[in-house]
């Protein structure tokens, strides 16, 4: 029983980091009917940025606490995010609002290899290792262990999704982003500004992204040129689990797919009598996507949404 | 090129810059999470080279220059065969390569074809010269003798009774895996879990929560610092109290620098002996570290590649893969790694392995033992 409290927690606080990059999927896409491929490469750079502040301070023996020093990386990669989305808006994107659906995927998918290699370039092609600076607390929950970052982890993604939850809900620019995903034309007339709103939906998606790629170098204790790609991939799943364009669908979705990824992982050896191994682990968000796709195509917790008009 | 169609007396009347080339190849992931382990390779057999066209090199009364090219397989299966083809097509004289096991395999059927010589730094699956290729090489101790040596100083030294194994599923981890569970259970361990992982991935919570279940007293991986780094973290994390052992893919400076703290206690093997054990040891690691820095694990043993496929040819008095090639597999030499003599398979013998164990952020060697295989 303890242990399968372990996987839930493993499968929880790996769910609240898919959830976070996946929100920066659902909001552009609710927004501008378009998957942005670069966003997983948002979450490195975010995570490379982080790392080279938090390198720096260590290696030059800045003598504050350790989470200080991590939350000063944070707060260097969050403006560097926000200015990346932006830029990858204005240049790969509002070139081609216009065009057919096929063209902006795939500039999307260019930026993103764009990004891995300029990250190669400036960072190396090895693994960056996390400065050991975080406090190493483990706590005893339901007979599973839990530590100190992932409950840092788990709070904060909670946290943010709380935030922007409110955001879209209850504010005038929460008002114009709804309008402008229900009809930018509109919301034109009524007096939104639709390139304003659709560049502040990149720039807060990819701060989102900034803090889970913070937090995933942090719990793992490295990154490097290519953490994102995986990452993006899976939290896209997340986001069409969920129901693309749904915010609380992307939440509901990232944490479902961290526990499913957790648990078949931890017992599809013992389920399968050893004929599938855990190293199927990658698999099963990809397997989870197939199936939402084919009874399910709006996701969970989607409407289906008619065309047009 | 008419003169090349005509072969056999006419083969030497091309231009002279070309003819007084010799081309060796030197494969390794350049690129990706294994980069630092493949320029390691890279600058071993570079250092090598340069050291030979200095001193001057002469085949059959003629003087020779060596270019070393290198290529980057991404450590992936797919890349290693385009780019050993790649070096063939450029007119390769023999290979320094690859670093991993499943990347050598594949690529070695093409220098087999292509009748190069090929002599691999790393590679220690027994897949590689099991083949019968008189082209494939190796200078180091194979997985066989390893993973022999492993399973029955975790049972005989480390006392372990019940084992969890987790491997890459790559030839490497997976080859090894299996012969350390051979051995273990013929010592009289029981092996309660066999978990597996890819070499790309960073997140081993829900594999180790499940080895935690089966309460293992050893944890043994078969794989590469990348992933072994950031799994000693995570069993730290999950409060899994086993000892952590692993292979030579595990034994690199690299592995502590990604653990940290939690890489303490963690025991893992390098195939020959501890580089100060080594007859040309000392000397090497001062030549090398000078000229790239520290040493990362293979780089004395692509250095002797090189070394053990030019005596080859300075024997064979050329450079002709068909002349020199019955020569290699003569191969008598003392180099910086020990001595170097090849069986009928191209595996080095000898069989000695290392055990080194981290203590107080630097890996300590234990003891060597010869596995007799």
């Amino acid at each position: 029983m303890d242990i399968f409290v372990q996987q839930l927690i493993n499968g929880l606080v790996l769910g609240s980091v898919y959830a976070l990059v996946a929100l920066g999927y659902t909001m552009v896409y609710g927004i501008l009917e378009l998957i942005n491929f670069a966003h997983g490469e948002v979450t490195m750079i975010g995570a490379m940025v982080a790392l080279s502040v938090i390198s720096a301070l260590v290696g030059n023996g800045v003598a504050l606490p350790g989470v200080v020093i991590a939350l000063l990386g944070l707060l260097a990669a969050i403006p560097a995010c926000m200015a990346l989305g932006f830029t990858i808006e204005r240049l790969a994107y509002r070139p081609l609002r216009n065009a057919p659906r096929l063209a902006p995927l795939i500039t999307a998918i260019g930026v993103s290899i764009v990004l891995q290699n300029l990250a190669m370039l400036i960072w190396g092609r090895q693994y960056i290792s996390f400065p050991p600076i975080l406090p190493q607390g483990r706590h005893q929950l339901l007979g599973a262990s839990i530590t100190d970052v992932q409950i840092v982890i788990l709070v904060t993604s909670v946290m943010l999704m709380l935030v922007l939850t409110l955001l879209v809900k209850r504010t005038r620019l929460g008002r114009a982003m709804r309008a402008t995903a229900q009809s930018p034309q509109i919301a034109g007339l009524m007096g939104v500004n639709a390139n304003t709103v659709i560049s502040l939906t990149f720039v807060m998606g990819s701060a989102l992204a900034a803090v889970a790629g913070v937090m995933v170098s942090a719990y793992y204790g490295l990154a490097h040129y290519y953490m994102g790609f995986l990452l993006g991939l899976k939290a896209f799943s997340a986001a069409v689990l969920g129901g693309i364009g749904n915010l609380a669908g992307a939440m509901f979705g990232g944490l479902l797919l961290g526990v499913i990824e957790s648990l078949g992982a931890g017992y599809i050896g013992d389920f399968t009598g050893g004929f599938l191994g855990s190293n199927y682990q990658d698999v099963f968000a990809f397997f989870v996507l197939i199936l939402v796709l084919v009874f399910r195509p709006s996701g969970l917790l989607g409407e289906r949404v008619g065309e047009r008009a | 090129m008419a003169a090349l169609v005509l072969g056999g007396c006419g083969k030497h009347d091309g231009a002279a810059s070309a003819d007084n080339l010799i081309k060796i190849g030197s494969v390794a992931p350049l690129t990706g999470p294994q980069a630092h382990l493949g320029k390691d390779n890279e600058n071993g057999a570079r250092l090598a080279v340069d050291e030979i066209n200095a001193a001057g090199l002469t085949l059959g009364g003629r003087k020779m220059h060596i270019d070393l090219l290198s290529e980057d397989d991404q450590a992936d299966p797919k890349t290693a065969t385009t780019v050993a083809q790649k070096l063939v097509d450029s007119g390769v004289a023999g290979v320094i390569g690859h670093l991993n096991s499943g990347s050598t395999i594949p690529a070695s059927t093409i220098y087999h074809d292509a009748g190069i010589p090929q002599i691999s730094p790393s590679a220690t699956a027994i897949a590689y010269t099991a083949q019968g290729y008189n082209t494939a090489f190796r200078v180091m101790t194979n997985d066989e003798q390893q993973g022999h040596v492993l399973g029955q100083y975790a049972v005989n030294k480390l006392g372990a009774k019940k084992i969890a194994i987790i491997d890459d599923r790559t030839a490497y981890g997976q080859g090894l895996a299996d012969e350390f569970a051979k051995a273990a259970e013929a010592a009289g361990a029981e092996i309660v879990g066999r978990e597996y992982t890819t070499d790309k991935s960073t997140d081993f919570m829900a594999i180790l929560t499940s080895i935690k279940s089966k309460a293992p007293d050893l944890v043994f991986f078969g794989g590469m610092d990348p992933q072994a780094g950031p799994m000693a973290k995570q069993m730290k994390q999950l409060g899994l109290k086993a000892q952590l052992l692993g292979g030579d893919g595990m034994q690199t400076p690299e592995f502590i620098k990604l653990a940290g703290a939690d890489a303490e206690g963690a025991i893992a093997s390098n195939p020959g002996l501890t580089l100060d054990a080594m007859p040309g040891g000392k000397a090497f690691r001062e030549k090398f570290t000078a000229r790239f820095g520290p040493i990362q694990n293979y780089a004395p043993y692509a250095y002797d590649a090189v070394y053990v496929m030019v005596e080859a040819m300075k024997r064979a008095g050329s450079s002709d893969p068909a002349k020199y090639l019955p020569e290699l597999a003569r191969t008598d030499y003392q180099g910086v790694t020990g001595k170097i003599r090849f069986d009928s398979k191209g595996d080095v013998s000898g069989g000695a392995v290392t055990l080194y164990q981290v203590k107080n952020g630097t890996w300590h060697p234990l003891e060597t033992v010869y596995s007799g295989k």
